[in-house]
């Protein structure tokens, strides 16, 4: 029974983890950057929730649309100001200025919203499922989040096989040259995938504060970590790949601390990951690499 | 042959340049410390300006020259600084001068992390692009989890160590030197900026001769295009793992400044956990990617830079982020680049034509 | 590209040499003309008021650990406001500035270092333990008197010049399992600690190393590290299925805020007991204070007890920066009062040299006795080290209530 209940309680970080690691992943597959400052949009995602929330008294409802408009701009800021330029340029170039917005986010956050750790309240209202005669807890957050996660996954698979700004974002992330010649708006898919993923961003920090719930400067910084390893451990460019990602690295952190050491958990999930990497080098659901001559 | 030649000069006479900045730059600081003109705050820059122009010129071998990008270089340092610290710690009692315990802890920090970036190397080196990265980066968290998990002492009946906590050592009596996440305290402080400069110079000495042999060369080739490298005949995995060996040990002696430089050791996300290294990948960018000189003077740079802004207090870290972005954007946007040479051009039009001429 | 790159970055390298140069001269040339100019004064008027202490603090002010830095920079300013209204030290009032150590040993030189540049006489800081120890061997040199508030490891006081409000680590463990024990608490205890922060693991081990002279049985042992400080549901199933009666939390409150959350969900309803850092609970923003009612602490300060000097200082603290202080900040508050009491008894002026304001008063912290809002009757042992009683308080109503 106890064994159930760690699974539970990874699936519940895992699929934290995955919703983030899905913006990871579709900037990725698009504008081939690692945004390293996606866990700092999140934790704006977070304030923003709190503000509205909290502070402004707004319903549920109102929050969450609030915190997602607010990352969506964020994000798209960002990529017009920060990652456009150097779109040509360097690939590392970028994943500077991605480490640079993300002091920034997390520096500005410091000065607005001060240290101080805020306490969020949970925007979940279910109450805790009980099974088996009351052995067994599932907080409504775990349920809420993992069903948020599967709904997330399958609407944007959709998204991306059904709609046409789905396959413009396909054929970007392909071969950005033939679809310009296609007439795919390059610049304009860019942007929707960067408002894509910082919306999710927010979905992602509002969850994350609900189930673990302080929320302070630097509260994205870890979980974008993790969710970056999860991204790469399912295949990076790989919105099935980031969902099984996510469940995985939650699972094996929450089983390596129940049977193995709470201390060493890092060390061990790490391990995983690059044993993983050794036997498949691009991830469990990623694609092959091809050699150009 | 002449062209050879021509471009076995031009090397050289940059390797020189390389060196003779470094040694003038020694100069100018060591007559300031002589007669005194000199703040505090930058004396005690001194060192870690040192060990950070050691880190960029090691990483810079890895990310520019044999063209892997490595997310987990503070983990080689850690590797150093600890090993060398156990060292010198264990030798603190003894009748070893210091000089020579010092050197000695060098070459034991340069040696363990070569060995462990050996070790790692071979698995992390068949990966590629980013794959190869987030390898690295969890390598470095996988040493410094270990690091803080680590228990060490000894006693009369020798060696102990514990993963768990210092009561598992069973210790009759003695030392425990590592303990845990409390790491080492009172490290002798035997790093200086003399010692820093030299080593800094050693590290140059070998990067940049390594580059400019033939093996440099063979490594350079597998960079540019692999397959091509493979099918002359060389051994692409023998060429990377030695220069991801030699950077690794290069970055262990950062490690055993940084360890000798501060009494107090402890494997923090700061200073050992992958901001460090990407820290140290933001100077090779910054610095020019295989550019050796550029990551001594952008580790320089972005190393004094957060100091001087102290006076802004509370916006000094908001600052320096847009610092770091704008400067990104300034050498390397390809639009900031073509308004930056046209204000230049503008300027230097004469410059140019007489230089067309020749 | 490259050339232009090196060049731009050159010139940029002799700029900012340049500037630490002349800031180094500029500040150099300054100390002499003062120090010229004081000692024609000196003769002339020794009330003239025209010197001030200069007192320095430092703390991380960014990044993760800003709360507690923040917290220790804000607690010293309340004071030396206060002193600075009623008068100053000696007649002499404090100039102050803070800096900024990122809670990184090599930072925190650098702080002191900047801190140093500007004059400093006393330093009332670093914050947190791996800095103190780092810039407590540099100040040795300088014998420049510190004393931190809360850097709680046993290294921090190892310096002559080393001081400490705080209980030391081994301190609070071994105090918390006596309390424990002594009260009859619990015989069956569980821990769950950060085994990644030196204040968490110093505290752990010293904890264990009494319980069993008190009876009390560790049955788990559970840890998590700065990398994995959101998810402790299964550390706490753990704990809960050993069956423990009492669990013992040594870090800080911002993660126990989260750990007390999950144990209520999970419905782990053990004694929660922590120790100084769990302090500040009560008042993060919009925490459920409910959810730890009931959890005993040991800590030398509580925002609500109701003496008149607690009472000042946290109306002044909430006055000046909108939020209730924690222990950091009383620290901080009582570091500044314990340095004005020292200097009064030997009579210092702040025209004497570094070394000298840090003889005298290394020299009267042997013998002062001083009542604070963090203990009443502190004194300082050889070490540095401060001897007062821990208040044992427990959370009844979402308020600190004595646990005697």
């Amino acid at each position: 029974m106890s064994f159930i209940s760690y699974l539970l309680n990874g699936l519940s970080l895992g699929s934290v983890y995955a919703i983030i690691a899905l913006g990871y992943t579709m900037v990725y597959g698009i504008a081939k950057m690692l945004n390293f400052a996606h866990g700092d949009i999140l934790m704006v995602g977070g304030y923003a929730a709190f503000i509205a929330f909290n502070s402004m008294g707004l319903p549920v409802v109102v929050a969450i649309p609030v915190s997602m408009v607010v990352c969506t701009l964020l994000g798209i800021t960002i990529e017009k100001i920060a990652y456009k330029p150097l779109r040509k340029a360097n690939s590392l170039s970028v994943l500077i200025t991605a480490i640079g917005v993300s002091y920034l986010l997390q520096n500005l956050a410091q000065i607005i919203f001060t240290a101080n750790p805020k306490s969020f309240s949970s925007f979940v209202g279910m109450k805790p499922l009980k099974l088996a005669d009351g052995q067994l807890t599932i907080s409504g957050e775990t349920i809420v989040t993992i069903v948020t996660c599967v709904v997330i996954v399958v609407g944007l698979v959709t998204f991306i096989n059904k709609t046409k700004a789905g396959q413009a974002m396909l054929a970007v992330s392909e071969d950005k040259g033939a679809a310009t010649l296609m007439g795919v708006d390059v610049n304009g898919t860019i942007s929707l995938t960067f408002a894509i993923g910082s919306a999710l961003a927010a979905i992602g920090g509002i969850l994350l504060c609900s189930a673990y719930p302080t929320l302070t400067p630097t509260t994205g910084a870890m979980p974008g970590i993790k969710a970056f390893v999860a991204a790469v451990l399912g295949g990076i460019g790989s919105i099935p790949g980031a969902f099984i990602g996510g469940i995985i690295l939650g699972v094996l952190e929450n089983l390596a601390k129940a049977y193995i050491s709470s201390k060493l958990s890092d060390a061990i999930v790490f391990s995983v990951l690059i044993i993983v990497l050794l036997v498949k080098p691009t991830g469990i659901l990623g694609k092959k690499i091809m050699e150009k001559v | 042959m002449n062209k050879v030649n021509a471009e076995k000069q031009k090397i050289t006479r940059s390797n020189l340049i390389t060196f003779g900045m470094v040694i003038i730059a020694y100069v100018i600081v060591e007559i300031m410390l002589k007669t005194g003109n000199i703040s505090s705050l930058f004396k005690g820059l001194l060192v870690p300006l040192c060990i950070y122009s050691i880190l960029a010129v090691s990483l810079n071998l890895v990310v520019g020259i044999s063209g892997e990008l490595s997310l987990g270089h503070a983990g080689f340092m850690c590797v150093g600084a600890f090993t060398s610290a156990t060292w010198s710690m264990l030798m603190s009692g003894s009748a070893m001068p210091a000089g020579l315990r010092f050197f000695i802890a060098i070459v034991i920090g340069a040696v363990s992390a070569a060995f462990f970036g050996f070790i790692i190397g071979i698995p992390v080196l068949r990966l590629k692009g980013d794959y190869l990265a987030i390898v690295t980066l969890a390598f470095g968290e996988i040493i410094k989890n270990l690091v803080n998990a680590l228990y060490f002492g000894i006693d009369a009946r020798g060696a102990h160590f514990s993963l768990e906590d210092s009561m598992h050592l069973n210790m009759e009596g003695g030392d425990i030197i590592i303990k845990g996440a409390q790491g080492i305290t009172g490290t002798p402080k035997n790093s200086n900026f003399t010692i820093g400069v030299v080593l800094l110079i050693v590290a140059l000495f070998i990067v940049l001769n390594l580059i400019n042999s033939r093996t440099g060369r063979a490594i350079m080739a597998i960079r540019d295009n692999r397959i091509a490298a493979e099918s002359v005949g060389l051994n692409v995995t023998k060429f990377k793992l030695l220069a991801f060996t030699i950077s690794a040990a290069i970055a262990g002696v950062g490690g055993v400044l940084y360890a000798h430089n501060l009494s107090s050791l402890q494997a923090l996300p700061k200073n050992f956990g992958y901001n460090q290294s990407i820290m140290i990948l933001v100077f090779v960018v910054m610095g020019g990617i295989g550019n050796i000189r550029g990551s001594v003077v952008a580790a320089v740079v972005l190393t004094v830079l957060p100091e001087l802004l102290r006076g802004l207090s509370d916006y000094r870290m908001l600052i320096y982020a847009i610092v770091l972005i704008l400067m990104m954007l300034f050498t390397s946007a390809p639009s900031w680049i073509q308004y930056r040479e046209r204000i230049l051009m503008s300027f230097k039009k004469n410059k140019t034509e007489r230089k067309e001429k020749d | 590209m490259k050339r232009l790159l090196s060049v731009v970055l050159t010139g940029a390298m002799a700029v900012s040499l340049a500037a630490c140069g002349s800031s180094g001269s500029g500040s150099a040339a300054s100390t002499t003309a003062a120090a010229s100019g004081e000692k024609t004064e000196t003769a002339a008027a020794a009330a003239s008021s025209d010197a001030t202490w200069k007192f320095g603090s430092q703390g991380p002010l960014t990044g993760g650990a800003a709360v507690y830095g923040t917290a220790v920079v804000n607690g010293t300013k309340v004071a030396v406001d206060e002193i600075n209204a009623a008068g100053g030290i000696n007649g002499y009032q404090i100039e102050f500035q803070s800096a900024d150590d990122e809670h990184d040993q090599e930072k925190a030189i650098n702080a002191y270092n900047s801190l140093k540049d500007w004059g400093m006489q006393v330093l009332i800081g670093p914050t947190t333990s791996a800095p103190t120890i780092a810039v407590g061997s540099e100040a040795v040199n300088d014998n420049l008197f510190m004393i931190t508030p809360s850097g709680s490891a046993v290294d921090c006081t190892k310096p002559a010049n080393a001081f400490r409000v705080c209980f030391s680590d081994p301190a609070q463990g071994a105090k918390s399992a006596q309390y424990i024990g002594e009260h009859k608490l619990a015989t069956k205890v569980a821990i769950l600690y950060d085994s990644s922060d030196v204040y968490s693991s110093g505290i752990y081990e010293s904890f264990v190393a009494e319980a069993a002279n008190q009876g009390i049985e560790v049955v788990d042992t559970e840890q998590f590290t700065a990398d994995s400080k959101t998810d402790f549901s299964t550390q706490l199933q753990k704990m809960q299925a050993s069956g423990a009666e009492l669990a013992f939390l040594p870090f800080y409150y911002t993660e126990a805020a989260l750990v007390l959350k999950q144990a209520d969900s999970m419905g782990f309803k053990p004694v929660f007991f922590g120790v100084d850092g769990m302090d500040g609970i009560l008042d993060l923003d919009n925490f459920d204070t409910s959810l730890a009612e009931g959890l005993m602490l040991l800590t030398p300060f509580s925002a609500d007890a109701d003496d008149d000097a607690t009472k000042n200082f946290v109306a002044k603290y909430k006055e000046a920066y909108g939020s209730t202080p924690i222990q950091f900040a009383a620290d901080a508050y009582d570091a500044v009062y314990i340095v004005k009491a020292a200097a009064e008894a030997a009579n210092l002026t702040p025209d004497k040299s570094v070394d000298e304001i840090g003889t005298a008063l290394e020299e009267q912290m042997k013998s002062l006795k001083y009542d604070g809002i963090t203990g009443a009757e502190m004194t300082w042992d050889d070490n540095g080290d401060v001897d007062k009683e821990p208040k044992a308080v427990v959370i009844k109503d979402g308020a600190y209530v004595s646990a005697e």
